[in-house]
């Protein structure tokens, strides 16, 4: 009983927690304490948290090596696009049309591909996102080459912030579920998990269909804010920064996740001054936090509610 | 017809070139398991070499391909201790990583030094002869890259099955704990193995120099790509297998290009190789070895 | 495992201190040299540095700051020096509106920049909502500078540069016209906006004039090989073909154009200015190759000679169409500033719109309502590598 208490009530204050976080970020912005740059920024921010996190589970949770993340973000954003603009739909309807046209994408591009492994899994999803690239590049409906542009700004901090915690929730308590655990055992060993009775195809499936919906989300946020997409946006070089950031931040870890995301965007925006050497700077960053910590800043350990818990008790 | 066997020459000539970065590509990844990405760039470094051999210091063609296949061993040895070595016990993603890092910097360091901008390669360096043959246009730069590519591939397959060296690095890269034991160096057998693979990549640098007329910081990475993917679909780890693999790749684009549209010639070139993967998934030359339990 | 938490927390603490020095740093700069200093006027330069087009971007910047120089050596405009601020935006539209929310906060009076469509499309939302003229050297795009929707000139958005449908119309008609053309093949750099804009223009009008594209192909930015396509256009026999695309490509397209014995007169627009086509492809591949330009950098007018020479000897290479398109953007801004007669940027902008006859190196232009500069054109034919101009054309 008394548990219980404490669990709602720890539980409780995190919605608080979340919510004043919340609430602070809304007010600068109403007022204008957060100027424009720092608003891009916290955008950015939040939009490479949702990709992170979401490669994560692929990459990291369920051990398949994933290049076309950014293809699966591209199939979002222009799918959300078509539906706001072109078709005049409300936002809603954007975000859940971005988010299935992702699932459905990575649905099919999940049932054949994910019987290969390894490299040769890292090769085909990368294969696959520079097909989808081609493709829109050579659809004129949605703009070719140029892209879609005058895309209005539908993407405000109340959805960005929902968007963030509704993707970190989904996915932490998937990987907690016992779809989760199935899906942890496909990584640690694929022959002993099928031997267990777990179709491990149709978990690496359903991983990868969750990762590509909310890279989906991703994109459909991102297309809302930025006002313009095309289709070299989201070519292999964006997926390898997502890859980045999720090794960068530790496989399998979702707090490293979100940890790399919001350094690799305040990286890159402090390195704006030095518009001469930022490539430099950013490549030796990557280089020796690798060669200094191979495993990511988490490793594969999360900041959970016993992490606070001990270093709250340690205090005392 | 006569339009075919021309496609057909366009399309060795090009996979030629896939093929020559193709093997570097493969003899890493055979060995240690590593998808270097800075191989790319690496013959970058290798056509930026030649090119000031050929400019500042005047040499022929030959000397500045050899000058730049020595200047890329050493480096690709150095790049190897500097940034790998640490890593060889860590996951091989966290390796992959660190390539990433290495073939950025590796570009922007150039940039940095050299600006953006090409370079173009000088002509005189290598004249050009056409041949018209029945309507085919051959040039011997076309001739000169294909017999290259096959060359070093017989070399390269020389070494590997036949020397001692090549002893080793098969030992390295089948258990590289065992070789260990078996009495190898695998430090020095790695490094041997950058060496090769990197000035593989700078003899390839200075042929895309030669065969394209211009170089720039950013080169590396598209026929990097599309080497790697070659070096898959000929099944990676086997030097044969890149070589094909290379060829493949360039008829494809080729004959897509030349019979489909070329609008979705990437497209098609990748599904393809994704079609082909999944028939065979450890690629054309892979054997299916099954996983143990 | 206690020990391994420990050295994850040295490495947290080191990775903070890392970000704080670096914004710690960038902070100090911008205090060390606040922009807002009544003796200096900000420039933005939001180019691309890295990322897919760098080399457009800092050829551009390169015109840009020569251009800067200059005018400060002259004593400035309106007696204050021109500070400019280069800042990199990857060659990506999200990045170019960061960079210029951040140039807004550093109080620019004016952005030059980015080079392409995509990029200053990122960006233009930020110049729009803080008022502040943004002069694009190089995008083509026709709604770069008007809304689509509503069909309004945004008001701080200029350009120096042709639009699409100046360029496709001229090089079409002059190949129907002048070469006697029948049909045409289009053979264009696809992955670009600029160059399919071209080709959409080009074809209109050339089937206008009774002609037919009798092949459309494309390439891609950074193809090396384009045999496989010639071969196929080569077998179609076209009395034209139109290459629209920038001259990293089109320079090896048409060196293998030709070593294929495709002998067709081939044209383009002005991303073929550069001094890197005779070079890449030979003089004698690019006889009977055609583009339209707004200047010919081989022109012997003293002021483009003057240019030509100032940029070689700061920066040891030869000007393409970009440097001199960043070369011009600076020197309408400063134009801008004097008629205004003021460091203000919803008084330059204004003064933008009604700049008329402005002598610039890529030809006398002037501003119209859709903030495009209406200039001439000139029709440029290689003959033995050298450029000779063909026709001018006015507006």
């Amino acid at each position: 009983m008394h548990e219980k208490k404490k669990t709602w009530l720890t539980f409780l204050f995190e919605v608080i927690v979340l919510a004043v976080l919340f609430t602070i970020v809304q007010y600068a912005i109403t007022v204008g304490l957060i100027n424009q740059s720092y608003h891009i920024n916290i955008t950015s921010m939040c939009i490479n948290i949702i990709l992170a996190v979401s490669l994560n589970l692929i990459n990291g949770f369920t051990g398949q090596l994933s290049l076309g993340h950014a293809g699966f973000m591209a199939v979002g954003a222009y799918a959300s696009v078509i539906m706001t603009n072109n078709l005049g739909m409300p936002f809603i309807v954007g975000i859940l049309a971005g988010c299935l046209a992702a699932g459905i994408a990575g649905f099919l591009i999940g049932v054949p591909t994910l019987r290969l492994k390894g490299d040769y899994l890292a090769i085909a999803t990368l294969g696959f996102g520079e097909i989808i690239r081609v493709v829109l590049q050579n659809i004129d409906y949605v703009g070719g080459p140029a892209g879609m542009v005058g895309i209005t700004r539908l993407t405000s901090w109340p959805w960005l912030y929902a968007s963030t915690i509704v993707t970190i929730l989904v996915i932490v308590n998937l990987i907690n579920s016992s779809y989760g655990r199935a899906i942890i055992s496909v990584r640690e060993d694929e022959i002993a998990s099928e031997l267990m009775g777990i179709n491990t195809t149709s978990y690496k499936v359903l991983a990868f269909v969750v990762g590509a919906m909310f890279a989906g989300l991703a994109g459909v946020l991102y297309a809302h804010f930025f006002y313009i997409i095309k289709p070299e946006t989201f070519g292999f070089l964006k997926s390898f920064d997502i890859v980045v950031m999720v090794v960068l931040g530790g496989l399998g870890s979702t707090t490293g996740a979100v940890i790399a995301a919001i350094f690799i965007t305040f990286l890159t925006f402090a390195l704006q001054k030095y518009a001469a050497v930022r490539m430099i700077i950013y490549s030796l960053i990557l280089i020796i936090v690798m060669i200094y910590r191979p495993q990511g800043v988490m490793g594969s350990k999360e900041l959970t509610r016993k992490t606070f818990a001990r270093i709250w008790g340690g205090k005392k | 017809m006569i339009e075919f066997i021309q496609q057909l020459v366009n399309g060795l000539s090009l996979g030629a070139i896939y093929a020559l970065i193709a093997l570097g590509y493969t003899m890493v990844y055979g060995i240690i398991k590593l998808i270097n990405f800075a191989h790319g760039d690496v013959m970058m470094v290798g056509a930026y070499v030649g090119f000031f051999s050929i400019t500042l210091f005047g040499t022929n063609i030959l000397a500045a391909m050899l000058l730049a296949m020595l200047f890329c061993a050493i480096f690709g040895v150095i790049i190897e201790k500097v940034a790998y070595r640490p890593l060889r016990n860590s996951t091989r993603i966290a390796a992959l990583i660190t390539a990433i890092g290495v073939s950025l910097f590796l570009e922007y360091i150039t940039i940095f030094i050299l600006g953006p901008a090409q370079k173009v390669f000088p002509s005189s360096a290598f004249p050009i002869t056409e041949y018209h043959i029945a309507g085919i246009s051959i040039l011997n730069k076309n001739i000169f890259v294909f017999i290259s590519a096959v060359v070093l591939m017989l070399i390269l397959q020389y070494i590997i099955k036949w020397t001692k060296t090549g002893k080793a690095m098969r030992a390295v890269s089948l258990d590289m704990e065992a070789a260990v034991l078996m009495g190898i160096s695998v430090d020095k057998t790695i490094s041997i193995t950058f060496a090769i693979g990197s000035a593989l990549a700078a003899a390839a640098g200075v042929m895309v120099g030669v065969y394209y007329n211009t170089i720039n910081p950013l080169m590396g990475i598209i026929p990097g790509l599309k080497a790697f993917v070659a070096a898959v679909l000929g099944g990676i780890g086997i030097i044969p297998g890149a070589m094909v693999g290379g060829f493949v790749m360039g008829l494809l684009e080729t004959m897509v290009s030349g019979y489909g549209n070329s609008l979705y010639r990437d497209a098609v070139a990748f599904g393809v190789l994704i079609l082909i993967l999944l028939i065979k998934p450890t690629g054309l030359f892979g054997k299916n070895t099954g996983e143990k339990v | 495992m206690k020990g391994k938490g420990n050295k994850f927390f040295v490495i947290l603490v080191a990775l903070l201190l890392m970000i704080s020095l670096v914004a710690g740093c960038g902070g100090g700069t911008s205090e060390e040299n606040p922009a807002t200093d009544a003796e200096k006027i900000a420039v933005g330069i939001n180019v691309e540095l890295s990322g897919g087009v760098a080399s457009y971007g800092s050829n551009a910047r390169d015109g840009a700051v020569l251009a800067i120089e200059e005018i400060n050596a002259a004593g400035g405009v309106l007696g204050m020096q021109l500070e400019p601020i280069v800042r990199d935006c990857k060659s990506t539209a999200d990045e170019a509106m960061s960079v210029s929310a951040a140039l807004a906060g550093e109080n620019i009076v004016a952005q030059i920049g980015p080079l392409t469509s995509g990029d200053v499309q990122g960006s233009t939302p930020v110049m729009m909502e803080n008022k502040i003229p943004l002069i694009a050297p190089a995008a083509t795009a026709a709604n770069v500078t008007v809304d689509d929707k509503t069909g309004e000139t945004k008001a701080y958005i200029f350009r120096v540069c042709f639009i699409d449908p100046f360029q496709g119309t001229l090089m079409a008609q002059y190949a129907a016209d002048e070469l006697g053309a029948q049909n045409a093949a289009i053979y264009a750099d696809t992955s670009s906006d600029y160059a399919k804009g071209l080709a959409e223009y080009f074809k209109k009008t050339f089937v206008e004039k009774g002609g037919t594209i009798i092949a459309e192909e494309g390439f891609v930015k950074d193809d090396r090989d384009f045999n496989a396509t010639l071969t196929k256009i080569r077998s179609k026999n076209p009395d034209f073909i139109y290459v629209p695309g920038y001259y990293q490509e089109v320079a090896p397209l048409i060196k293998q154009a030709r070593e294929l014995g495709i002998t067709a007169p081939i044209g383009g627009g002005d991303g073929w200015d550069s001094p890197d086509m005779v070079s890449v492809a030979g003089g004698d591949a690019l006889n009977n190759a055609f583009f339209t330009n707004h200047y010919s950098s081989q022109d012997t007018d003293p002021k483009i000679v003057a240019f030509v020479e100032a940029f070689k000897a700061k920066y040891d290479k030869e000007p393409d169409a970009f440097a001199a398109l960043g070369y011009d953007s600076v020197q309408l801004l400063v134009q801008g500033i004097k008629d205004a007669n003021a460091a203000d940027s919803v008084k330059i902008a204004e003064a933008l719109a009604k700049i008329t006859d402005f002598e610039g190196i890529t030809g006398k232009m002037s501003i119209d309502e859709q903030h495009n500069p209406v200039k001439a054109g000139v029709i440029i034919e290689f003959k033995d590598g050298e450029q000779v101009v063909r026709t001018r054309i006015q507006p």
